[in-house]
Formats: C-alpha cells, structure tokens, sequence
C-alpha cells in the first residue's frame, strides 16, 4: 500500500460522522415513489423516429442474400441499413477505460455481413415514423440463411476439428495461477477429493428493457440519451461512426435495474448510426424479447476442484480447472474468466495452488458482465466443494471452514497480500447465531442448513490504471452541488455521493443535488460496474469536498477570527465548538467567500492502485485494490417427494468496510438474496443449437414475493477498506455467496448433492434415488 | 394503421379524452398521452410494471386495449400523489427505503394501494399474494412489505376520517 493511502486509512478511523452511517432517505428515492422519475425511455422529441433492430433466428449460418428494398419503399420508413451500408466499421466489445487502452482482436461486426455466429445477431436497422410502421417493414425485409455447423459446448468447441468461432482455437482466453508445489502437497495429504461443479445460462433480467434517444445537434454531436452503466461507451460509439471522440455524447438517466447487463454496448451504437443517417432524433426501445435474446449472458462454467487434505481438516494442495463458455463473442469474457481464477480458492490459505482456466468460444449467445462477475461462479463451486470435503472426513462444516481461512495480514493465492480485515470467520459465526436452531424433519420434509463464505474483489483490475472524478461545488446560498459522471443504476449511487459531501460540508443531505451521468459535461467517473462506484467516486467526491472544507473552514477562521483548527462545520454553520459567540451560516460564509473571490469549488481524481500485469506463467502478483469478506447462510426446507426446495430463512453477513447508507446496503444484500436464490433454485436460460428457446418471463423465472424468505442482513464494518471512510463494496458481494449456500443447505438435507445448477426439483429427486440405490 | 376514436375516460380523477386506435394497449395509450409512470417491462402481462387500477381494481395496462376503458375510471401511481393528501404508501416506501431502481414501484405501489383497501391488515401471505404479478428485481421484496405494513397501520390509525 502506498504511503498516502495508509496515511488516508490512519486519518478516517477516528473521525466522528454525522451523517455518513445513517440510513437517510436518498435522493432520487422521492421521484421514484411517486413516479415522477424519468426515465430514458421517457424521453422523447419532436420528430422523432422509431427504430428496430432485425435479428437472425439462427445461431450458425451464411447470409445468402438480404433484400431490404420492399421495407425501404413502405412509405413512412426512413431508413434502413445492413453491413452494405456500414462499409469496414466495427464495434468494440472491450472494457471502456479512461487510460485509451484495448486489447486487440475483439472487434466485431456490427451488422452480419456473411457470417451469423449466434442467434440475435442483428441483420439490419430500420427507422420508421411509427412503431407500427418499423414492425412492418422488419416483416418485409426478405432474407436467406444457409444454416452451418455450429458448436454449443465448450468441450466440442476444442475437438480438433471443431467449427471455428474465434480465430485460431476457439479459446478466447486462458488464465493459469502456480502458487506453491502441489505434488508436494498433495503427497502431504491424507485425503484426495474431487468433484465438478457446473452452472448455467443465466439472465439479468433488469425490469427496464435497454431503451435510448438518439439526435443529432446543432454542432454535429450525435447525444444519446439512454439506460446504461457505462457513458463512456461514447469513445467506442465514435470509433464506430468514424468521427472524433468530442462528436459522441452520452446522457444517462436513472437506470431501470443493470446488474452488469448494461455494461456492454445496448442500443447506443444502433441509435447513433441511425441518428447519424436520417439526422432525426430516434428512440430504440427493446421488447422483452429483445432484451432476452440481444444482450450477453452469465457464463456458465465447469469448475474442477481437487483438493488435498489432511485428516484433521488441513487444505494442503488444490488444483483448479476452469471452463467458461463465451459464447460467439469475446466482450468481457477473458476478464470474468479471470475472477473467477483469482476467486477459485476462496476465502482460504492455501499453500499449493495450480490453476488452469480458458473461456472458450462457441455459437450461443456471447457471455459478459453480470453481478459476481466469474468471483460468483467460483464460489459455487469453492463452496460445495468445502462441504463435500467435511462430509468426506466427517468434520463439521463450519470449523473445517475455521481451520483454513484467512485471517487479516494473509496473502491470496496470487501472492496479493490483503492490507484491509479479512472477517471470513467473523461474518461466518454471526450468520449461523443468526439462523439459531434449526428446525426439525417434519415428515418427508427435511430442513437443510447451509453456509457459504467468499472472498471478492471490489474496484477494477489494478492494470487497468483506474481513475474516477468528481466536482463538488458550494452555491452562495451554502447549497451544495456534486457533478459526476457516475450512472445511477438503482443501488443509491448518486445519492450515496450526495451524503459523503453532505457530511464533509457540514449541510444537510436536502441541500445538496447531484447532477450525473453525462458523458460531456459531468467529470468522467468511470463505469458503475465492478463494485468500484461508491470505492471510485466516493473517494473522488470526498478528495473534492475535504478540500473545500479546507478553503471554507480557512477563510471561516478569517471571518470568526479564530485558528483553522478550531473550527467545525455542521447543521450549515461554521463554528468553534467551544466558543458560542463564534458561528456564521454556510450561506454567509459562501456569499461572504464569493464576494471575495473565494474558490467554491473543487475538481479531484482519485487513482485507484496501479500495478503492471500479473505474470502470465505464474499469475502471480496483485490483480484487485481489494477485497469483501462475508458469508450467507439459510435454512431451506426440502420435500423429498416432490423435490421442491423453500428458502425458510437467508442471512447475509458483510464485512464492507463502513457503510455509508445503512438502509441501502440492506437493499444491497436482501436483494442480492432473491437473485441468488433464483440463480440457485430456478433460473436457466435454455438454449437449443445457439438459440434461445425461453425469452419471457413465464419460461425464465425469476423468484417473485412468493418465493421470498425470511431475508436478514448484518453489516460488520472494519472501516478498513479503500473506499471513502473505510468502506468496501457490497453490491456485487451481496450475491455471491447466496447460491452455494442453498446449494449447501439442499445437500445437507438430502444427504446428496445436485452438482449442476439450478437445482429444480426434478434433479433433487433424481438425486435422492440415484443416492438410495 | 385502424381507426382512431377519442374515449372518455377518468384519469386520477380527471375527466380526459384520449385519441386512440383500436388495436392500441391501455398501456401505450398512456404513456403516449404523458402517464409516464406506467412503465413498460414486457408487455405481455408477466411482469406488472405496467399496472394501473380500473374502476379500482388493479390490471396490467399491456394486456388492456385503450378502447375496454371508455367510461370507466383508470389509477395511475400519480393518483395517489395527491399534493395535499398523499396515500401513506408513498412515505412509507420512503421510510423503508422500499425504492431501488424504482422501475417496477409505481406498479407494486398500485397493487398494494388495492390491497390494502380489501385488506387493510394484511399478513405477509396477503402481502405476497398481491404482489406475486409484480417482479422486483432489486429489492427482494422485504422492505417493500414492510412499507406496506406500515402503510396499513397509517390507514387503519386515521380510518375514521375517510
């Protein structure tokens, strides 16, 4: 750790917050109870066309021919484009960075030109003067497929001779970890255990489908209006359309729910080419379908664990490998790949460590971000893997956990060492007083009881370089004003910014307005991905306000003729604690300031750790600024008849750090819980040859109020982390260790484990028979 | 594109005259009109996003069409924000912090304003029962329950006035 950093840690322990801790009521919270929040889809112009996005219905084929010409003479449509029209243009599917860096060869098509490589790929746009109208003509758009071999499964992707996705290999990226020796130790153990886990093809399911606004100005800016979590697609948008960087502006608006599924380009790449041909606004809005078929999913995976172990319980080797389907595309996969690498052993010390991991590409629907990011995968597999190891040596679950976790000051099996608490047992032990005694069998129903403990990284990839910004201003009247380019994607994000200035400046959270998400105006912050929004921006925004509170508590001291170090802030005044006659208002301090040519604002970076890349043959070396430690444990009832699995109670027990809005970190976690659950028990994407075969919410199910548990959440605050005051991250930690911990709880109920998530009934069924033969 | 016939409608109260053409949703008629607060997620009923009370009786506007609603009295979540006299449900969602990305709230704010005139001390079963054609993504359901829980207690205490 830096210097500065440590000397930043040292300086927020002690200090005494006001308003940070506090579960206030967020600022975007009224406008959304009352309905009066606008949405990107809420938006729209004068003239504004309607736009469609044609889609192959088959996941391998060659585009044999493409007739647009009766779509384009229907009266009322004003445009349509295929590849013809889009002449050598492609489309970035990398991580957007601040820093101009991208890695080589993940371009794709942005409209089929011969090629179809999964099913979704877009064949055309059309613009019409009516949505009616551009259903119309997608209908009279006249196409021929000739289908082609595919390949969809990761294992047949990697036959000799295999149809080829992704030049060369079909492997689109490939990860190993040496730590240690592990012939070493495994011959050091008593026990060798082995096991495949297996998840699946999940979906976001935000409730608002991508939706955007597209129009060109008066200067030639094409501005996009639109829901996403990333604004600073804007670079790639330009590189697309062939014009400069400065020409692309993203507005964002509050978000409908994302979950790493508007973390890649959406809509804002159609949108601005149709912009850019017709110069009409334009607004594309997904149906539920098309947001089912036309955005990336969450990988699924096989991960192997072998695992040596002593008989008293000692992890002395573990080898991991690691099978992550890409799908057609390469978009984030190489990264996710890589968390779940660096996330394979868990919250644990483990001295032998060899770990072998690719994703690979083949024709189903290409696979991206999505809430737990790879970190979520390996912890389903680390997890179980835990349990089946204390069930093969008889020892109780939760001590053998307690004989090989970290423990604050240990190193990750990259050879990262961890500088913030690592409270694994910690959150462990709370979790389990929470659920308190387990209910008894009734009948054929057995109550199963399960924990699952983690280790996640929170912020980006420390070679990415990362930087957010933030500028935070006082008004003359002593309001407050924060500008950031952060996108608000439901978690509380802007607010949580709003009440670190809040707390710093001395003024309540009502008088302080966040203006975000706008890729031109608003200081770039980066993506609200990664759980690096409130880590990033809040120490951007707290950098900012500390050094305005410097300004104003100096030029206070001038006013109230005391020493700067006298002086506090708070309840909108300025004044020395210990002398009542010494106090002004924040509204006469600021107008006082500006008639004086005081500064009232301040413009900060903040840099998270920057390192070079890990060793590509070893893996060793720092890959996160840091990491979650937390656990959830439930108990779940099984009917052994019937295979049906009920969540009787989830808790979730984080250690983030310090939390800067209580009431929301709660969301964080209990939302995380039903996701987790139907990540656990019923949601799979079915894909049939590449092509999806359940795009609605009544074939894909998500858990709805009926499904809902007993949901508690305890929050362990270290004050540790690197966020602002200490904090870690919750938001994508708060879902990872959910699903294996009912995959845990139905196991020990049934006395047999289900490797292959969801775990439906018909597969707890099979398992008891298959068990009880 | 078929005939358009204007209908007579009240919205939150308010005598209107919508424009509409016949195969036209309840749910893209409002929102063309400026309901914004009715949101649409899938337009095929699954999802409730899109929820609105007719004559008080809560229905998924994408499964309406305009024209079934001539005469008849529609609620939108802007009906319950009345300025002077807002319904308890809105501070208590508030309160709870029952509000995430808050696309699907004005359709669970609808269903539970209709519960709780049925059912004004619902249990946690009432409670899921009504909302079980309102997908959440963000929350998981629990403070949402709570507010609503609240909300009935706020009813119940000031029922006599109404």
């Amino acid at each position: 750790m830096t210097d500065q950093e440590t000397s930043y840690r040292q300086a927020e322990a002690n200090v005494v917050l006001r308003q940070v801790g506090k579960p206030l009521e967020r600022t975007d919270a009224v406008g959304k109870a009352t309905g009066r929040t606008r949405y990107a889809g809420d938006y729209t112009m004068p003239g504004m066309l309607h736009a469609k996005v044609l889609r192959s219905d088959i996941a391998s084929g060659r585009l044999k021919r493409l007739d647009v010409s009766k779509a384009r003479a229907l009266p009322g449509v004003a445009c349509v484009l295929t590849a013809e029209d889009l002449p050598d243009r492609l489309a970035a599917t990398d991580m957007p960075g601040q820093t101009g860096q991208k890695r080589a060869a993940t371009d794709r098509q942005i409209l089929v030109r011969e090629i179809i490589r999964h099913h979704g790929e877009p064949l055309a746009l059309i613009a019409a003067e009516t949505p009616a109208l551009a259903d119309k003509a997608l209908d009279l758009i006249e196409y021929e497929i000739e289908p082609l071999p595919g390949v969809y499964d990761t294992a047949s992707a990697l036959e000799p001779d295999a149809p080829i996705v992704t030049e060369p290999d079909n492997v689109v990226g490939k990860y190993k970890i040496r730590k240690g020796d592990t012939e070493k130790g495994f011959a050091a153990a008593d026990r060798i255990i082995e096991n495949t886990f297996y998840t699946q093809f999940i979906e976001h399911a935000f409730l608002e489908p991508e939706v955007g606004l597209a129009w060109v100005d008066e200067n030639g800016v094409v501005n996009i209006r639109m829901s996403t979590q990333v604004i600073e697609h804007f670079r790639f948008i330009a590189d697309a359309l062939g014009v400069p960087h400065n020409k692309v502006r993203i507005l964002g608006a509050m978000v409908g729910g994302g979950f790493g599924g508007k973390e890649d380009i959406t809509v804002e790449l159609y949108l601005a080419l149709l912009a850019q041909t017709t110069r009409r606004p334009v607004r594309l809005a997904y149906t539920r379908e098309d947001s089912f078929v036309g955005h990336g999913k969450r990988h699924p995976f096989s991960v192997s664990h072998k695992t040596g172990v002593t008989e008293d319980g000692k992890i002395t080797a573990l080898e991991v490998t690691i099978s992550a389907d890409s799908g057609a595309y390469v978009f984030l996969s190489p990264y996710v790949l890589l968390y779940c690498a660096v996330a394979a052993p868990g919250p644990y010390r483990i001295d032998n460590v060899k770990i072998d991991a690719a994703a690979v590409a083949t024709n189903n629907m290409y696979t991206s971000a999505f809430r737990g990011f790879g970190a979520a995968q390996a912890c389903v597999a680390y997890e179980a893997q835990m349990d089946e190891i204390a069930k093969a040596l008889d020892l109780d679950r939760f001590e053998f956990r307690r004989r090989n976790f970290m423990r604050t000051g240990d190193k990750t099996a990259t050879g990262q060492t961890v500088e913030s608490a690592i409270w694994a047992d910690e959150c462990m032990t709370k979790a389990l007083d929470a659920l308190g005694d387990k209910p008894a069998d009734t009948g054929t129903v057995k109550i199963g009881r399960g924990v699952a403990t983690y280790q996640q990284s929170y912020g980006r990839i420390t070679w990415f370089h990362d930087t957010s910004e933030a500028w935070v201003g006082i008004e003359v009247d002593g309001t407050v004003i924060v500008r950031s380019g952060v996108t608000d994607i439901g978690a509380g994000q802007a607010s949580a910014l709003g009440q670190i200035a809040a707390e710093l400046l001395g003024v309540g959270l009502d008088d302080v307005v966040i203006y975000n998400s706008d890729s031109a105006v608003t200081p770039l912050a980066g993506t609200t991905t990664a759980t690096r929004a409130l880590y990033m921006t809040g120490r951007a925004v707290h950098t900012a306000s500390t050094n305005l509170r410097e300004r104003l508590v100096a030029f206070a001291a001038q006013e109230l003729d005391a020493r700067p170090d006298e002086i506090d802030l708070a309840n909108g005044q300025a004044f020395v604690p210990d002398d009542p006659s010494k106090s002004m208002s924040l509204k006469d301090l600021a107008s006082r300031g500006a008639s004086e040519g005081l500064e009232r604002s301040e413009l900060a970076m903040f840099r998270a750790p920057f390192t070079d890349p890990i060793d590509q043959e070893t893996g060793q070396g720092p890959v996160f600024p840091d990491f979650t430690y937390g656990c959830h444990a439930v108990d779940v009832a099984v009917d052994t008849e019937t295979g049906e699995v009920t969540v009787l109670k989830s808790v979730g027990a984080h250690d983030i750090g310090q939390a800067i809005n209580p009431q929301a970190v709660e969301g964080q976690i209990e939302g995380g819980a039903l996701m987790g659950q139907g990540y656990a028990l019923s949601e799979e994407l079915i894909y049939e040859e590449g092509k999806l075969v359940s795009p609605s919410f009544s074939e894909y199910l998500i858990p709805t109020s009926m499904d809902m548990p007993d949901i508690q959440c305890i929050i362990l605050e270290s004050r540790s982390g690197l966020g602002p005051f200490g904090a870690k991250g919750i938001g994508e930690p708060s879902l990872t260790p959910v699903a294996p911990a009912i995959a845990n709880a139905v196991a020990d109920a049934i006395g047999t484990r289900v490797f292959d998530l969801p775990i439906t009934p018909e597969k707890v069924v099979q398992a008891i028979r298959e068990a009880q033969r | 594109m078929s005939s358009e016939k204007a209908i007579a409608v009240q919205i939150n109260g308010i005598g209107r005259e919508l424009s509409a053409p016949a195969n036209e949703t309840l749910l893209d008629c409002l929102r063309r009109h400026g309901f914004f607060e009715v949101k649409s997620g899938c337009e095929k009923g699954d999802c409730g996003a899109c929820a609105v009370q007719i004559d008080g009786e809560p229905v998924d506007s994408c499964l309406t069409l305009a024209w079934t609603v001539e005469g008849r009295s529609v609620t939108t979540l802007e009906g319950l924000n009345d300025t002077d006299n807002p319904h308890p449900l809105i501070a208590a969602f508030l309160e709870h912090g029952a509000v995430q990305c808050g696309y699907c709230t004005p359709g669970i704010m609808i269903a539970a304003e209709a519960l709780l005139r049925e059912t004004p001390e619902p249990s946690d079963d009432d409670i899921a029962i009504a909302l079980s054609g309102n997908l959440c993504r963000c929350t998981g359901y629990t403070k949402i329950f709570a507010a609503i829980k609240q909300a009935g207690e706020v009813l119940r205490a000031g029922g006599n006035d109404d």
